[in-house]
């Protein structure tokens, strides 16, 4: 039997823009959005850039307030960010993310491996041997090597802040794990190695994926179904084989046939629309 | 073809822009770099050659942490504090290592532009997009506020930012992260720079935008022989964009090609490892091909080739000789059985091609 691990239903978010005047001062990023994953599951999410994945996404692990809608986790309502620290702990346990900026994410004062190890601290009771353990494992499931797990994100390389993020998330085994253009900044063999843990870890647990990416290709390797998103809307769903084989919508089409490949052709906005 | 003293010999292939008779806009000569690591200087760039020509687009790809940003940063003398480094490093055939003060100032500004790869951790928090901006046309070119705002407005909506007007007046946290990536290129592009250093400029674009800010830079090479140093992930892209391409690894160039070529026929092992890991867009393969081993880090690497580790051609050669990058085939490689291994490399990868499902 497949549980819902998560239910978004009739997702919407109004953001009010800075210094605007009355009446051009709203910005609908999320406009009726809803999806279910089930225990297991993995859901893309693509689209174009500013749709509204990332304010999605802050609506899941409760940083965004939605402006309407519901959202359910692990049989929660989980819709109003919490306040109490237990309560946001307890959100821990159930979904965690690795957002698409990982600089700003990380504290600048921790090393790789004290990041990894307070979200041991703050999930589970282990002695410190067992957790220095976990770190050295979770990190080389990523691919860092000792000096990377102890150095500052100042002093790591894009792609290595990146997976010091994914050991984080991962570390505290979470229901639920959204992926914001989270393998991005890895080379393709790295990222064959981090996509190819996500499978494992999927199929032992049983844990359940949102995944944010620009790269089909990525998609296709990750996801079960896919939802397209053009200004805060769905334009298309369905599973990842529709989407990527035979896609429908004229967006999904275009977004399709522009992947770099053999007979591709940059075009600018206003040459494609004449 | 022309071809100067004290070059390695290669052929058609790689110097292709060079038979055009131009001369290099950057060139760099055995950079090395070391940085303070817990008070120790490390190795991360290992003895980097390569040159760009006006007009070119040259590719850096490589390893997670092989230092393609750090070459990056090099060349716009933006290293870290206690950075250490020594080679060559010409722009236009200047120095530009011992740069500092107000030459250093022109050399950032009117020479080359750098796109930051982590577009938040490069912009202030509490300014406003306007004024990052225009900060360096009204207070370095001497441009008007309201003429900087103008164009500002301009280059957003080139890269697909409609709303200009009101994005200038908001803050990085307003903006999503492909919003503020193309505010970073558009920054870059203000400048009107001869170089635009590049580091993975549109891994937060889909891919219809990133079309479209492939297509200005296109245009700007060709109509001002703007030159680009294009770091990225995405060997599709880098092939489709770029004249030619060099491969890193662990603070090396391990093959230097025409990107066509590097895409068709690698040379080095670790490039041809590395193609055999992409994901396809058309078929889900049960199982990626991760190269097995760890990443090595610059300083770590032993004598002889820093990929023999991990390398399935590995031959007791490979890691008693020094390995130089050679011309081969008309490509540069750093692997003493580039030779025997041309045409071999690809093959597993077509095996694994058939058996996916
Ligand atoms: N805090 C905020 N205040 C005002 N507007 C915001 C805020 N956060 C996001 N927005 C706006 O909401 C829209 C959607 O942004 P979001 O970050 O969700 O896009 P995205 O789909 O993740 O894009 P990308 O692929 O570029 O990361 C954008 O127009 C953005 O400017
Ligand atoms: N300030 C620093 N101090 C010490 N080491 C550093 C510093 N910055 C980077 N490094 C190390 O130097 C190496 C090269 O870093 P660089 O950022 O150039 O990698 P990269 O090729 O751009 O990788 P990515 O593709 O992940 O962005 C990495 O191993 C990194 O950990
Ligand atoms: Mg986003
Ligand atoms: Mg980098």
């Amino acid at each position: 039997m497949h549980e819902q691990v998560i239910s978004a239903e009739g997702l919407r978010k109004v953001f009010i823009a800075r210094g605007a005047s009355a009446g051009d001062g709203k910005i609908v990023a999320v406009d009726d959005i809803s999806f279910m994953v089930s225990d297991g599951g993995s859901l893309a999410i693509v689209g174009e850039s500013g749709s509204g994945k990332t304010t999605v996404a802050r609506m899941l692990v409760g940083l965004t307030r939605p402006t309407a809608g519901r959202i359910v986790i692990a049989g929660q309502d989980r819709t109003k960010p919490c306040k109490r620290s237990s309560k946001r702990q307890a959100r821990g346990r159930d979904i965690q993310i690795v957002f698409q900026d990982p600089y700003s994410s990380l504290d600048p004062r921790q090393t790789a491996a004290q990041s990894i190890e307070e979200v041991l601290k703050l999930h589970f009771s282990l002695s410190r041997a067992d957790r220095a353990d976990r770190v050295q494992r979770l990190a080389g499931q990523v691919g860092l090597d000792e000096r990377q797990v102890g150095a500052r994100p100042r002093a790591l390389s894009g792609g290595q802040r990146q997976r010091v993020a994914i050991a984080r998330a991962l570390a505290a085994e979470p229901k639920a794990l959204v992926l914001d253009e989270s393998v991005a900044s890895l080379d393709v063999s790295i990222q064959a190695q981090i996509l190819n843990l996500l499978a494992d870890i999927r199929e032992q647990t049983r844990i359940s994926y949102v995944f944010i990416s620009h790269d089909l290709a990525v998609v296709r390797q990750v996801a079960d179904h896919v939802l397209v998103m053009q200004h805060g809307r769905a334009v298309e769903s369905g599973s990842t084989e529709q989407i990527l084989g035979s896609p429908e919508h004229p967006y999904t089409k275009l977004l399709r046939s522009s992947v770099p490949g053999r007979g591709w052709k940059p075009a600018r906005r206003n040459a494609r629309q004449a | 073809m022309s071809s100067r003293t004290g070059e390695p010999p290669v052929d058609s292939n790689v110097s292709a822009a060079r038979a055009t008779g131009s001369v290099p806009l950057l060139e760099l000569r055995d950079l090395r770099l070391d940085l303070p690591v817990n008070g120790e200087l490390k190795r991360v760039l290992h003895d980097v050659s390569l040159e760009v020509f006006p007009g070119e687009a040259f590719g850096l790809v490589g390893e997670s942490g092989s230092g393609k940003s750090l070459t990056a940063r090099s060349i716009a003398r933006l290293l870290p504090r206690g950075a250490v480094s020594s080679g060559e490093i010409r722009f236009d055939g200047e120095s530009v290592m011992d740069l500092s003060g107000s030459a250093l100032r022109r050399h950032r500004i009117g020479a080359v532009s750098m796109i930051f790869q982590d577009p938040r951790a490069h912009t202030n928090p509490v300014r406003s997009i306007g004024d990052f901006l225009t900060e360096v046309l009204v207070k370095e070119l001497g441009v008007p506020a309201s003429e900087a705002r103008r164009r500002a407005v301009q280059t957003l909506g080139e890269v697909g930012i409609a709303d200009g007007e009101r994005r200038l007046r908001q803050y990085p946290h307003e903006l999503s992260g492909g919003m503020l990536q193309r505010v970073m290129i558009a920054c870059a592009l203000l400048a009107e720079p001869r170089l635009i250093l590049a580091d993975e400029p549109t891994t937060a674009l889909d891919v219809i935008t990133q079309s479209e800010v492939i297509a200005i830079l296109d245009e700007l090479r060709r109509e001002r022989g703007l030159a680009l140093l294009f770091i990225t992930h995405d060997l599709e892209l880098a092939a489709a964009v770029c004249d030619r391409s060099a491969v890193m690894y662990a603070g090396s160039i391990v093959e230097l090609q025409t990107s066509q070529q590097l895409n068709n026929e690698p040379l080095h092992p670790y490039s041809a490892a590395l193609m055999a890991a992409r994901p396809s867009v058309d078929v889900t393969s049960r199982r990626l091909a991760a190269i097995s081993g760890r990443p090595l880090s610059a300083f770590e690497t032993p004598f002889g080739c820093a990929f023999a580790g991990r390398c399935p051609h590995r031959q007791p050669r490979c890691v008693e000789t020094a390995q130089e990058l050679r011309a081969v085939a008309g490509g540069l490689v750093r692997c003493c059985r580039a030779e025997e291994l041309r045409g071999l490399l690809t093959v597993g990868e077509e095996a694994e091609v058939q058996t996916r499902a």
